[in-house]
């Protein structure tokens, strides 16, 4: 099948076969091989799919392919040269997850936050995070790695 | 505790699944050798492993005429020194890898990091039940103990005869022997380097006491921490073999419906998918999921229906279908009608439980794959090998013909002990002749899984004038019968569980009914320190006669500043606490009551938790912490609804859970008792949240809420 359109992902350009109406997390997922990205409730409500396009934080589950025009980026595209991201870096430290299917959602979700408002006050986090599940009830050690990645970031030349 | 609490302490949960295993199967010593290098390693006989294999308390299978031919490895040290620790529980974010490992450094005596943990493989492990029961940090790490002290002394003696000396004389420290008259040492490497030793389990050995403990005891980082938070850990749901295919089952259009007839002739004229109809299995394999889907969607099928309880009528349901074939659990002492007439204030409330989801972030999911006969599944569940037994019953192989790997999975919370999605992705793989992934969606996750129990508990009790618990009567229907003991004093007690027909597949879940029992009897025990007018807590310490029940009622009540003086309208604190699977509980918790929408908001709650000595500090924070935010949705609002055999909320859109503005400041008491052997952490600690919770609204509003969940509509 020849490739019917091309798609930006963490600043690599790929051919994708799948249909203009496929679902983003699916062609994520099944096609390019990039399964940070998780499958939680297919309808937007956790999160656990949670992509930027562009800047902003999209539930890949709810995208369709043939809407994206601006580039991807996911988990996997968040490490540079082997240094984690900030808040990757944070999560790590402060253990926030346990079982951590949520855990590319919640990262993704805090690195667009962070993009958007570099020193959040912990109700502007669980505002902003609140479309985000955590079944395992780390939410206060999320909030945690997510100020501290704001910290940790100011000092951080970019 | 008393005699009825440590009855009930002993006896496992009837929802754990705990039937006996069928079948034995472990790599033979030589072929361990070949598959892992040369070494030292110690193992158990597949007969005396009996012993230590336990995990939930069931009988198991026994041929005492059998000689020992397997035998089951538990521990290997490679030529080049690196540690691997073989067990067949899994890590489904309790953080077992990590605290397992540390108790094996321990021992050993080796540095952390170079412990390597295999759990949850059928092919690898030793035999086990399943991950459970807040059972692998009490029985679990003290084998892995035991495993490495019989390595430790393997190398004392292997170094011994090298160097013509006694083994008693020399040291194991630091991954080395050393003898301290001569000075000479050698690494563990250099012992293991072009052996093949091996050593069978003592039944019993010395094991480091915990006020020795280095490695273990500490706060020491996830294992692989790195591989969650770059997206690379591969989950089940994540694999992704050559030639994949994936799949999707008919289900039924309610429970207990039946086939009566189905149509797959349309299904099957679709070039891309491969058809299954087997019985009342049908289910499709395609290249894509969507493509699977649309060859679900052809297959025309029929159903008969029967008529189905509703959850608005469940409770009348419950009571009046007790089923009288299995047997109830009953303990009884003293007389209640003399407790009752000795009494001078008498209680009678009935409570009542939903059923509720583990919802589990990553749905039921597997991976089969066939070659030559021979089947490999890759699942998140709890019970790697009930789920391997399960896969040869169904497929007539032999077990060892049957490969059952557990990845690390995204939780579970007793949620992941039945095989269906390996199973299911078997199937089809053996049809398709290809690798098949079943991934449950959402909706299938809260609809064909199974629940935690509903229940109906009914209480009568008295007290004396001075707050003396006189009699105590307890009925438990259907929600089970863990943490039914009460663990106040109380000289005449009729405590019973009595098994019911549930309409919904239900099952075990985090805490199992000791969720349920806990409410009902701290919210009674609420009550009546009111109808004695005696304050909540010092009613409680009153009737407890275990110190350290007491003592972590004493400890959250300090830090929490109890009794606490109200300051704003709507403000209530509430106390709730217990013991449960060896570990003890007290839950502070301070509400707000909205006087006009009624909303409930939890503000506060402190946990002081008591399990024996710690193995990792901040690993046990973590699953307090994390008990609590989860017990919050059971306590508050979760509830699945059903009518018809149909599940009406069966999305997160509508099964609301714990979220982030849903999380109250949490303070974490942690008491080391170094002196007191290990018990489990990652379901007690949830079980006096309901309680202290209801407790608080009734101080708020003076109002007694009966029902879990509490506030349906917050």
């Amino acid at each position: 099948m020849a490739p019917q359109l091309e798609l930006e992902v963490n600043g690599q350009k790929y051919p994708v076969h799948s249909d203009p109406d496929t679902r983003l997390l699916t062609v994520l997922r099944d096609e390019l091989g990039l399964t940070g990205t998780k499958y939680g409730c297919g309808e937007g409500q956790c999160g656990a799919c949670t992509v930027l396009i562009g800047v902003s934080p999209r539930r890949s589950c709810q995208t369709l392919l043939g809407e994206v025009v601006q580039p991807v980026t996911t988990i996997e595209g968040l490490e540079k040269d082997g240094h984690l991201h900030p808040v990757q870096q944070a999560f790590l430290d402060l253990e926030a997850f346990q079982c951590a299917f949520c855990t590319s959602g919640m990262i993704i979700s805090s690195v667009a936050l962070l993009a958007q408002k570099p020193n959040p006050s912990p109700t502007e986090i669980m505002q902003f995070m609140q479309g985000n599940i955590c079944r395992c009830g780390t939410y206060p050690r999320i909030v945690d790695a997510i100020q501290r990645a704001a910290k940790n970031t100011e000092h951080r030349p970019r | 505790m008393n005699s009825v609490a440590n009855k009930f302490a002993a006896e496992p949960e009837r929802y754990e699944f705990r039937e006996a295993p069928i079948h034995h199967f472990a790599l033979r010593r030589r072929d361990f050798f070949k598959f892992f290098g040369a070494g030292i390693m110690v193992f158990a006989a597949a007969k005396d492993a009996r012993a230590f294999q336990e995990s939930g308390g069931a009988a198991r299978r026994n041929h005492p005429d059998e000689l020992p031919k397997e035998i089951t490895a538990w521990l290997h040290i490679a030529e080049d020194g690196s540690v691997t620790a073989f067990t067949g529980k899994v890590e489904i974010g309790q953080n077992i890898r990590t605290s397992l490992a540390q108790s094996v450094a321990d021992e050993l005596r080796v540095p952390f990091e170079s412990v390597r943990m295999v759990m949850g493989d059928t092919a690898l492990t030793p035999f086990d039940m399943g991950t459970f029961g807040s059972r692998t940090t009490p029985t679990m790490a003290p084998q892995l103990r035991r495993v490495a002290s019989a390595a430790r002394d393997l190398l004392l003696q292997t170094a011994a005869k090298e160097w013509n000396t006694a083994p008693e004389k020399l040291v194991a420290a630091n991954a080395k022997i050393t003898d301290p008259v001569s000075g000479r040492s050698a690494t563990y490497a250099e012992l293991a380097r072009g052996k093949t030793l091996a050593q069978s389990l003592p039944d019993e050995d010395p094991m480091t006491p915990a006020s020795e403990w280095t490695t273990a005891g500490k706060s020491l980082p996830k294992v692989d921490g790195r591989a969650f938070v770059t997206g690379r850990h591969q989950y089940t749901s994540d694999l992704r073999p050559a030639g994949l295919l994936y799949g999707k089952v008919l289900r039924p259009p309610s429970f207990a419906a039946t086939m009566t007839s189905c149509d797959v002739t349309a299904a099957q004229k679709l070039p891309f998918a491969v058809i299954v109809h087997d019985g009342d299995f049908v289910a499709a394999a395609a290249t894509s999921e969507s493509e699977a889907e649309e060859a679900v969607a052809a297959i025309r099928a029929q159903w008969k229906e029967t008529p189905q309880p509703s959850s608005s009528e469940l409770f009348p349901y419950l009571k009046q279908n007790v089923d009288t074939s299995e047997h109830s659990d009953l303990t009884q002492s003293g007389s209640i009608a003399d407790g009752l007439a000795r009494a001078a204030h008498r209680l009678d409330s009935t409570y009542t439980i939903a059923y509720i989801a583990h919802a589990p972030l990553e749905p039921r999911a597997a991976v089969a794959e066939w070659k030559d006969n021979k089947l490999t599944v890759w699942t998140g569940t709890q019970r790697p090998f009930a789920t391997r037994d399960a896969l040869a019953d169904a497929f007539h192989l032999s077990s060892d013909s049957v490969r059952v790997i557990v990845p690390e999975t995204g939780s579970a919370y007793g949620g992941k002990h039945t095989p269906d999605a390996a199973l299911e992705a078997a199937r089809l793989a053996r049809a398709a002749g290809k690798p098949v992934k079943i991934v449950w969606t959402r909706e299938e996750e809260f609809t064909w899984a199974y629940f935690r129990p509903a229940g109906v508990i009914e209480i009568k009790s008295g007290v004396a004038a001075d707050g003396t618990l006189t009699a105590w009567e307890f009925h438990n229907y259907n929600s089970g019968a863990a943490g039914i003991g009460t663990p106040y004093t109380v000289a005449n007690q009729h405590i019973e569980f009595h098994p019911v027909r549930s309409p919904l597949r239900q099952g075990s879940y985090r805490g199992l009914a000791a969720t349920a029992n806990h409410f009902a009897r701290e919210s009674h025990m609420d009550d009546l320190a009111h109808a004695a007018n005696l304050d909540p807590l010092e009613f409680r310490l009153k009737n407890i006669s275990d110190p350290r029940l007491r003592d972590v009622f004493q400890a959250a009540a300090k830090s929490f500043g109890w009794p606490a003086k109200k300051s704003k309208p709507g403000q209530g604190f509430g106390i709730g606490g217990g013991i449960e699977k060896g570990g003890y509980v007290a839950t502070c918790a301070e509400i707000s009551s909205d006087d006009f929408s009624g909303a409930i908001r939890v503000v506060r709650v402190v946990t002081a938790f008591e399990c024996g000595a710690i193995v990792n500090p901040d690993g046990l924070r973590n699953q307090i912490m994390g008990a609590n935010i989860m017990g919050l949705g059971g306590a508050l609002f979760e509830a699945m609804t059903f009518d018809g055999g149909r599940i009406t909320n069966a999305r997160f859109s509508r099964y609301r859970v714990p979220r982030f503005r849903d999380v109250p400041d949490m303070e974490i008491i942690l008491l080391n008792r170094k002196d007191i052997p290990s018990a489990g952490a990652g379901e007690t600690p949830l079980v006096g949240l309901a309680p202290a919770i209801g407790n608080a609204i009734f101080d708020a509003t003076g109002v007694r809420r009966t029902t879990l969940p509490l506030a349906p509509r917050t």
